[in-house]
């Protein structure tokens, strides 16, 4: 029995209808659709391997504020995006953050960090209005 | 009169503010002679909340989130020290008294300057009349910048419910997709749990996933138009990925719920895009988020008196991304909307240089004969920014923004110089949801001598 | 025991409310939802008519032209926003004049001053937009546009100041008459006594009147569909422009508002639900064609809302309003429709001498007429705006974009006698949210006050009613935290900054 799948490429805005047949074994044995090698290659990915960045947010304590967004440093198995998301939704982390930081290492042992993607400041006093703050404030500023 | 002064203002410190005073700065105005103002609290705009990846391929040629993609832009403006207002909203912006009588209300560029004399920046800004931007926050209270020349950099906002005429009761649990995108990144809230999205919008659909990935069940979403708003990307990886279902040519005919959203009835529509009786479906869920388009923030320039396209609802500029009214420039999804943000600070940046050549004096002599060859839209472009290019301001080459109004698959993009082909580009497809652009090199248009115009247009397959 | 319980915060209720509170007496005013203006006094076109459309005897005629009268003095006493806007009736046919004939006739006879009907170009004249088809127009020059929110809030706010209680989330279920006196009974349980019961209850009257009476009422809830749009098609009429009434209905209206926005409806529409409040495609369209028959041009892709409210009307047709024949002391202000808003404040004054005729208090010697709305800097002048800003910085912070509304102001709202609760409560204060993004960008911002200044967290801010909560929970809160995963976490707060 062999497997076919559809695929629409996201390769560039063309997207297009790409058809995969596997065989038994899960080998590609046929790709149609597709219009160039790029093609080709997400489709053979995206059935034999797929992977996927995963962006979301962790729990920060003390910062201006309350989450940090963060992602995959790098891609993980398709699969595995819940997974990696439970692993996420246990992190939280004490402010200040910065771009980069490692928040979680190794997620699910697939060799990929979690990492900030922002700064998070230290909150300074309990009653910050607006909470999109950075808590950065080393912006040159002139008063008027 | 004016509390400071500066020689240009940016309105606006999202990609597009940040982008053209990088620029302005990298031209050679000193950094302390431009001003950005920003509504909120940090720099970065909307991207502080775009958390998700796929940005800067271009520009950086690397896949950022925003965040990190608006940081990439804060540090230049924090090393180079360009002073920024933050917390601060623009009430008005007017022409200094004295001056309205040499702006022109038609045509745009800085051709109505010519009183000014010499080819000094001072005197080219000031015959253009200069800027009061009147703003206010809460540190310095309400005050008035002089400025000689302002770069428009507001964005745009999403269409609400209210514009969509959705019938039905107006309970709480109905947002835009952007605010529940706050929700969610910023505020780590969750607007509801069993979600409907309207419109197929980028931000509707990445939100899709969002929602998804923190737990929710997104139920389907809606698109009326026959095909999708957004990035094909997207549409895979934030919808096919989690199995949302996409409908299309559908729309929200009912919303039940007198406190918070209880159930939305969606239906087929028509070509004529009204909803076909016998096609109801209906979703119990508690949120409701739109994604049903964005709309470039111009009450600002409205007010100013800068004419806006009807098309885009951004103003109409010529090469220098300069509006009607000379010496204010616009750029960014205020402009019009953009897809990639790539685009936004390719775009901003061209606005802060020619911003930027003007305070320094660098553009040609105001009284230096000039040609001005429109850049007109037809068959199946919907617009073209610019709209105009002036020959003698014109750098060697310039980028032609512009969207289609359908989905042509096969067609090729049209350049014609009057009624001849210039140049004819085959496209296996063209969508509304992907901007287009084309370059335009300035030896070919001096070449054409008796050039009148300039159209992109779409030529479908025989 | 208070001597007068009222029930509803609607305009009614709170305006019989603030003349009472002119006299010695306990008045308490019981509302089912969490703020005032929840009703139909919220949903309507906000229109001070001159009266030209009751029929002459009528209590609504006396009422309205009463009304219309107070209602200049009355807008600068509590500081709430109104404009003599005046108003035509156009006509597009010879029978259309005849019917104008009447309702100039009909309008003298109720007292109406500054009638007059003049041609369709005259009409062109004043309004461009109006229609090509309009050949004559009745012209009132004493119609005038509300704001039907401050309004209300206004006569509830100095009602409260002079001492009338107002309780929230008090849905009335009994009333029953004992001792001389009424025993009414909330959904939540709680008991009120009272000497007197006024009933100004809106679309719910019928139900409270009968409790007590064998003479029965019937409300009929009447559907009306309206759409607003944005402050951008300011100048498009500067009258309100009403259609002439024919058998078939009595039309649809085209209004500026006090905000500069472009108002059009109501449908009609008969309905036995006193909670359906919901627009219908139909009703929407209806609106949009309808308005389009008197002017020209109506700027439709400028919609940023619809709403939808209900009339109460009774059978009768009139105004009810007195004591309850078969049950002294139970007073109605009931079948409250349109010309309601306009009338209030003279229902207020006739409720109120009604119950003074029946128990005569002495006059409270401290009442202050006088209220002293919130700032507004969307409509200051830069010297205003700098001298309020010199007050307080925080009117400098605008919160919601569209409208120019600071946070300044939305401390006010929240913070004055009856402050707001809810988004809606801060909206219908001071506008913020109200403008063309509806909300969009501001509502976290608002949230955030909000829940600062209630002491509460912004989970629990909701946009109306007590359900109507904006967020459910949080985004990581099913998922057991682990341990903090940061390396950083020995580094004290001082150090990292």
């Amino acid at each position: 029995m062999s497997k076919v799948t559809e695929l629409t490429c996201i390769r560039c805005p063309i997207g297009c209808a790409i058809t995969v047949t596997q065989d038994d074994e899960g080998k590609v044995t046929e790709i149609v659709g597709n219009s160039c090698q790029n093609g080709y290659l997400y489709a053979e990915n995206e059935v034999t391997n797929p992977t996927r960045i995963v962006t979301s947010t962790v729990r920060v304590d003390g910062g201006v504020l309350p989450v940090v967004s963060v992602k995959t440093n790098g891609d993980i198995p398709k699969a595995r995006m819940f997974d990696c998301m439970k692993e996420i939704n246990r992190v939280h982390v004490r402010a200040p953050v910065s771009i980069g930081d490692v928040v979680l290492k190794d997620v699910l042992g697939l060799g990929v960090d979690i990492v900030a993607t922002k700064n998070v400041g230290v909150m300074k006093d309990g009653r910050v209005y607006s909470r999109t703050g950075s808590g950065d404030d080393q912006l040159p500023r002139d008063s008027v | 009169m004016a509390d400071r002064t500066a020689k240009i203002v940016i309105i606006g410190g999202g990609p597009a503010g940040l982008s053209a005073a990088s620029s302005a700065v990298k031209e050679g105005v000193d950094p302390s002679d431009v001003l950005i103002l920003e509504r909120d609290h940090v720099l970065g705009g909307i991207l502080n909340q775009c958390i998700h990846n796929g940005f800067g391929l271009h520009t950086f040629h690397e896949e950022l989130t925003g965040p990190e993609y608006a940081e990439r832009f804060e540090k230049i403006v924090k090393e180079e020290r360009i002073p920024c207002l933050l917390d601060t909203i623009v009430v008005n912006i007017e022409i200094e008294k004295g001056a309205e009588a040499a702006a022109s209300p038609d045509g745009t560029g800085i051709d109505a300057c010519k009183a000014g004399s010499g080819n000094d920046g001072a005197a080219l800004s000031a015959a253009c009349g200069r800027k009061l931007v009147s703003a206010m926050n809460k540190t310095d209270g309400y005050f008035t910048i002089e400025a000689e020349t302002v770069i428009l950099a507001m964005g745009c906002r999403e269409r609400p419910r209210g514009a969509l005429n959705i019938p039905g009761y107006r309970p709480a649990g109905i947002y835009t997709a952007g605010t529940a995108q706050r929700f969610v990144n910023i505020e780590g809230r969750m607007p509801g749990h069993r979600v409907v999205i309207l419109g197929s919008g980028d931000i509707g659909l990445i939100m899709a996933r969002r929602m998804t990935l923190e737990g929710a069940k997104v139920e389907v979403v809606a698109e009326l138009m026959p095909y999708s708003g957004g990035l094909k990307r997207n549409i895979v990886q934030c919808l096919d990925d989690f199995g949302i279902p996409l409908k299309l040519s559908h729309t929200v005919v009912d919303i039940r719920g007198k406190e918070r959203v209880e159930a939305v009835t969606i239906a087929q529509v028509g070509p004529d895009r009204k909803p076909v009786p016998g096609t109801e479906e209906t979703y119990e869920c508690d949120t409701l988020l739109l994604s049903c388009g964005l709309i470039p923030e111009n009450e600002l320039s409205g007010q100013l008196g800068v004419k806006l396209s009807g098309v885009t609802s951004g103003p109409v500029v010529n090469e220098s991304l300069e509006t009607s009214v000379p010496g204010v420039f616009a750029c960014g999804n205020v402009l019009h909307v953009h897809d990639l943000v790539d685009y936004v600070s390719e775009e901003a940046a061209q606005a802060g240089k020619c911003a930027a050549k003007l305070v320094l004096g660098k553009c040609p002599a105001p009284d230096a004969p000039e040609r001005v060859i429109p850049v007109l839209a037809k068959d199946g472009v919907r617009y073209t920014v610019p709209a105009e290019i002036r020959l003698n301001h014109m750098d060697e080459l310039q980028t032609i923004r512009f969207r289609v109004g359908g989905v042509y698959k096969g067609a090729s993009v049209v350049i014609d110089f009057d009624d001849q082909i210039f140049r004819s580009q085959k496209k296996k497809i063209l969508a509304p949801g992907e901007m287009e652009q084309v370059i335009l090199k300035k030896s070919d248009l001096e070449h054409a001598a008796d050039l009148k115009a300039v159209t992109i247009r779409v030529a479908q397959a025989e | 025991m208070v001597d007068v319980l009222i029930i509803g915060a609607g305009v009614t209720g709170s305006a019989i409310a603030r003349e009472l509170a002119r006299t010695e007496r306990s008045v308490l005013v019981l509302e089912r939802e969490l703020d005032v203006c929840e009703g139909t006094s919220k949903a309507n076109s906000g229109i001070v008519h001159a009266g030209h459309d009751a029929k002459p005897g009528s209590m609504k005629a006396r009422m309205n032209v009463m009304g219309s009268r107070m209602m200049p003095a009355l807008s600068r006493e509590l500081d709430f926003p109104f404009e003599n806007n005046t108003s035509l009736v156009i006509g597009m046919s010879a029978e259309d004049r005849e019917t104008l004939e009447e309702l100039l006739e009909q309008g003298r006879k109720n007292g109406v001053a500054d009638l007059s009907i003049i041609s369709g170009q005259e009409a062109r004249r004043l309004e461009p937009n109006l229609s090509e088809n309009v050949t004559c127009a009745l012209r009132c020059g004493t119609g005038g546009i509300v704001d039907p929110f401050l309004l209300n809030i206004a006569l509830a706010e100095n009602a409260n100041v002079n001492g009338v209680r107002f309780e929230f989330g008090r849905a009335v279920t009994d009333i029953k008459r004992e001792r001389g006196g009424f025993v009414v009974k909330c959904a939540d349980g709680s008991l009120y006594e009272a000497k007197f019961v006024v009933n100004a209850a809106g679309v719910y009257a019928d139900k409270f009147h009968n409790m007590v009476s064998a003479h029965k009422l019937h409300i009929t809830p009447r559907r009306g569909e309206y759409l607003l749009m944005d402050r951008k098609t300011q100048g498009f009429v500067r009258a309100t422009i009403f259609q002439c009434p024919t058998k078939m209905g009595k039309g649809v209206l085209v209004t500026p508002t006090c905000h500069g926005n472009l108002l059009i409806g109501p449908t009609a529409e008969d309905i036995d639900d006193k909670e359906a409040t919901a627009t219908t495609a139909k009703g929407l369209a209806e609106v949009l064609a309808k308005a389009g028959l008197s002017a020209e041009h109506i700027p439709a892709r400028q919609v940023i809302t619809s709403f939808c409210g209900l009339r109460a009307h009774e059978d009768g047709g009139d105004f009810i309003l007195g004591e309850c024949a078969d049950c002294p002391g139970f007073f109605d202000a009931a079948g409250i429709e349109s010309p309601g808003l306009t009338s209030a404040p003279a229902i207020g004054v006739y409720m109120a001498e009604l119950i003074q005729e029946k128990d005569r208090r002495p006059e409270k010697k401290n009442f202050t007429a006088k209220r002293k709305g919130i700032p507004c800097m969307a409509t200051a002048s830069p010297e205003e705006r700098r001298r309020l800003v010199a007050e307080n910085p925080l009117y400098a912070n605008v919160v919601c974009r569209c409208e120019l509304v600071t946070e300044g102001e939305i401390l006010d709202a929240i913070h004055r006698p009856l402050g707001a609760k809810t988004l809606d409560g801060i909206k219908r204060r001071v506008r913020a949210g109200m403008g063309r993004c509806q909300a969009g960008f501001c509502t976290p911002k608002q949230m955030d006050i909000l829940a600062r200044e209630l002491g509460t967290d912004i989970g629990a801010i909701v946009k109306s009613g007590p359900e109507a909560r904006i967020l459910e929970g949080y985004t990581k809160e099913d998922d057991p935290v682990g341990e903090i995963a940061f390396g950083m976490k020995n580094r004290t707060d001082t150090e990292a900054q």
